[in-house]
């Protein structure tokens, strides 16, 4: 037992200052910038799930004007991490709410298990601050206690919560939450739904539906329609955006899960290939864990600079 | 953006058919491609460069035999491989041999379906194996978590634990192992919190909750999505608790599932079972071959032909094979086969599951896609008489007028449906000649006719 704690820590203790040398020896050591280290590169982007292609583009794009420059580790990041900061720039908008919409409609949709439930807690606890006033509506009759989990945001976050019994139609519970909603005042009101992969064309058709109904109210609703990403998500996540903007014509992201190992790079690819906007990231299971996306800081995390 | 495995394998396969043997230079181009199509399919980068160099030891100098091409040498052996670091053929039980009550605990992070899994695995459980099972929910974390595996477990009709409010995760496992010796369980199955990899305090809980429970499976639950961080995860989780085995979840969805490769690698555990649904029915075992040729983009011509039994019509179906093999397919058929691909979901959905299905996809192009386009070509059949139905040959610019207008259509439409109808009858004949066998190992690629539009 003893043994195995000591030698653990040796083993820790080891581990990190090879880290730390490693580290050093990046800072001071200058690097001619070859073909060789140019694929070293690449191969980072590939592993921070970038993709094969976008990874090559950016390299390419990244070779033409540094290669052969004598550079240190740090500094080769940090022009990377420019160069990838230069593709996201565009995307980084945040969800502007229109107060005057009483109350502006946001369909929070996704794949099952990225965070739209947990987002939703989130964005309430923002306008709450704001002094704006947002009602949950727990959208997602089909999972088990996922209406339970919305009402708890809804009693953490103060926020008023619309639900119907559990396997009742959703799109009906989205409408008489809008009238609920117009009638008591409210500015935003933010509809969860159920996951779904966007394969399943019945399950995205069902979707549709929640617009369609939102609309014999208000035939500007929703005013936005979030799709919730998994940062953990490899390059499926180009195929979810693209079936999702389709169907329900997404018009932003929250990537969620930051906080952990996972780096998001399926972000930068989204941004080349979709252009749509990016609004916040998620870095926690808690209600203040929503940040807004900033790409110099996002594209520092994903090559490590 | 979207060029499917297949397609990019096909390429390679296409210039190597007409070389001579396995030499160094042929095998490494061809590996070049296979790296890029692991790595789009997701196999994380370090288990790709593993898979590469065994590939190409065993490929290199090897004998072309007989009538086989270089091209379908490598193929084979790509497959092979894959399949071997699968976990080789056929399925890994889970292992329940141990004193009762047996624990199992359910690891991964936030949101890959431990809590359903748990769900089903204990209604396999019960139903099929006639096990008393104990569901508990070991998490505090996540907001109704807890009452979340218990209305599962009404569903499943089994057992769980009851709740008590403000016990740590630790406290509810001894508690639910206590519960289980008591009252005779057979197996406890414990669902924890989601956990990320990186963090420190709740990978030293889930330790000392695998320590204080002794599991015989500690399942890592692993989204078949999940891109090279694959790699973190298993490790993490692997050196935190001993994973025993892999569950990968969504395997209902069209990921190419290169985190199954990546998993089973790092943590050498088997992968023992896939979720391929959100009901409590929707478990499985592990097929390594049926996977690999998914991850390779061959297709999963086992899951296609398992979900077409499913939802098509049998009699349907086996009139059409019949009239498909004596050649008398007409347009009454065909509406007849939109209508069962209908029913089967999205065409592309379908055609992901095919072989050589990347090449038909890129061909058909967006607009083929579309279930409206299905539904619109189904009402320009339905406005056909019996007799243009039966030999759409007398279809000519009147009748196509008239055709058109009772299905509110453009002439154009028609056309292009009649011309679709043609392709198709020529596609049926070439598999009539091709045979199933042949069908398999070319895929639909070989159906297709040369620089045209197949449908
Ligand atoms: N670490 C972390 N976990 C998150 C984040 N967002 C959501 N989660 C967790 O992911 C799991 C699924 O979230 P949920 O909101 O229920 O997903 P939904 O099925 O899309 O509604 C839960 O355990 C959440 O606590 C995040 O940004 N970081
Ligand atoms: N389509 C599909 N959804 C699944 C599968 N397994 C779980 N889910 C869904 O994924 C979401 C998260 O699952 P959950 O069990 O709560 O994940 P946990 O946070 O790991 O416990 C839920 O919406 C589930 O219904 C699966 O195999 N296929
Ligand atoms: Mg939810
Ligand atoms: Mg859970």
């Amino acid at each position: 037992m003893a043994l195995g704690f000591f030698s653990r820590l040796k083993e820790g203790l080891s581990r990190s200052t090879q880290k730390l040398t490693q580290g050093l020896g990046a800072v001071f050591t200058r690097r001619k910038l070859d073909d060789a280290a140019l694929e070293e590169l690449e191969e980072l982007l590939i592993g921070a799930d970038l993709g094969t292609a976008v990874a090559a583009r950016v390299i390419a794009s990244f070779r033409r004007t540094r290669f052969g420059k004598e550079v240190t580790d740090t500094e080769i990041k940090s022009a990377l991490a420019e160069e990838i900061a230069a593709i996201l720039a565009p995307v980084a908008r945040p969800l502007v709410i229109d107060p005057a919409l009483k109350p502006h409609v946001v369909l929070v949709v996704g794949v099952n298990g990225t965070g739209k439930t947990t987002t939703i807690g989130k964005l309430a606890k923002t306008y709450q601050e704001q002094g704006l006033r947002p009602m949950l509506v727990a959208g997602d009759t089909f999972r088990a206690a996922a209406v339970e989990q919305l009402q708890v945001w809804g009693q953490r976050t103060g926020a008023p919560v619309a639900s119907a019994p559990a396997n009742s139609d959703a799109a009906g519970l989205a409408f008489d939450a809008l009238a609920r909603a117009r009638a008591e005042d409210i500015d935003v009101l933010l509809v969860d739904t159920a996951g779904r992969l966007h394969n399943k064309a019945a399950l995205m058709e069902e979707l549709r539906k929640i617009i369609r109904v939102l609309k014999k109210q208000d035939p500007t609703a929703p005013h936005s329609v979030l799709l919730v990403l998994d940062a953990t998500t490899g390059q499926n996540a180009l195929q979810q955006v693209n079936v999702f903007k389709d169907m329900v014509d997404v018009t932003g992201l929250v990537v969620t899960k930051l906080d952990g190992s996972a780096r998001g790079g399926i972000v930068v690819a989204l941004a080349e290939e979709f252009a749509i906007p990016v609004h916040a990231v998620g870095v926690g299971e808690q209600a203040g864990d929503l940040r807004p996306f900033d790409p110099q800081e996002f594209a520092r995390g994903l090559v490590g600079a | 953006m979207f060029e499917a495995l297949s397609s990019k394998l096909s390429g390679v396969f296409d210039r190597l058919r007409t070389r001579g043997a396995l030499n160094e230079t042929d095998v490494m181009e061809a590996l070049r491609e296979v790296r890029l199509a692991l790595l789009d399919a997701d196999v994380a980068l370090p288990v790709v460069r593993d898979f590469i160099a065994k590939v190409r030891d065993r490929a290199i100098g090897q004998e072309v035999i007989g009538s086989v091409s270089p091209g379908q040498q490598v193929v084979k052996i790509v497959n092979d491989v894959m399949i071997e670091a699968l976990g080789g053929a056929g399925a890994e039980p889970l292992n329940l041999v141990a004193v009762p009550p047996v624990p199992i605990l359910m690891v991964g992070l936030q949101g890959s379906g431990k809590t359903t899994t748990s769900g089903k695995l204990a209604m396999r459980l019960a139903k099929r194996d006639r096990k008393k099972v104990l569901l508990a929910s070991l998490d505090t974390q996540r907001p109704a978590a807890q009452l979340q595996l218990q209305q599962l477990a009404e569903r499943a009709g089994v057992a769980s634990l009851p709740i008590v409010p403000g016990q740590t995760p630790l406290q509810i496992a001894a508690r639910a192992m206590e519960t289980a010796r008591r009252e005779v369980y057979d197996v406890v199955i414990l669902d924890t919190a989601g956990r990320l990899s990186i963090d420190e305090a709740l990978m030293d809980e889930v330790r000392q909750i695998r320590a204080a429970t002794n599991p015989a499976e500690t399942l890592l639950v692993v989204d078949a999505m999940t891109g090279q961080d694959a790699v973190n995860t298993a490790k993490a989780f692997n050196d935190a608790v001993g994973v025993t085995g892999i569950v990968l979840t969504r395997m209902d969805g069209d990921a190419r599932g290169g985190a199954a490769l990546s998993m089973r690698a790092i943590t050498g555990a088997p992968i023992k079972l896939t979720g391929s649904g959100e009901k409590l029915d929707a478990l499985e075992d592990f097929h390594p071959e049926r996977v690999a040729g998914r991850i390779l983009g061959m297709g999963d011509v086992v899951g296609l032909v398992e979900k077409a039994s499913e939802v098509i019509d049998q009699e349907e179906a086996e009139k059409l094979a019949r009239k498909m093999a004596k050649g008398t397919f007409d347009l009454d058929d065909f509406a007849n086969q939109l209508k069962q691909i209908t029913k089967m979901g999205s065409l592309s959905s379908i055609l992901g599951m095919l072989p050589g299905a990347g090449k038909l996809k890129a061909q058909l192009g967006d607009a083929n896609i579309d279930p409206k386009l299905l539904g619109r070509q189904a009402a320009i059949i339905s406005s056909m008489t019996m007799k243009e139905r039966r030999a759409p040959d007398i279809i000519k610019a009147s009748r196509k007028k008239r055709i058109a207008a009772g299905a509110g259509v453009t002439v154009q439409d028609v056309n292009r449906l009649l011309k679709q109808f043609d392709d198709m009858s020529t596609m049926m004949k070439r598999m009539n000649k091709l045979g199933q066998k042949g069908l398999m190992r070319q895929g639909l690629g070989a159906l297709m006719p040369q620089g045209r539009r197949p449908y």
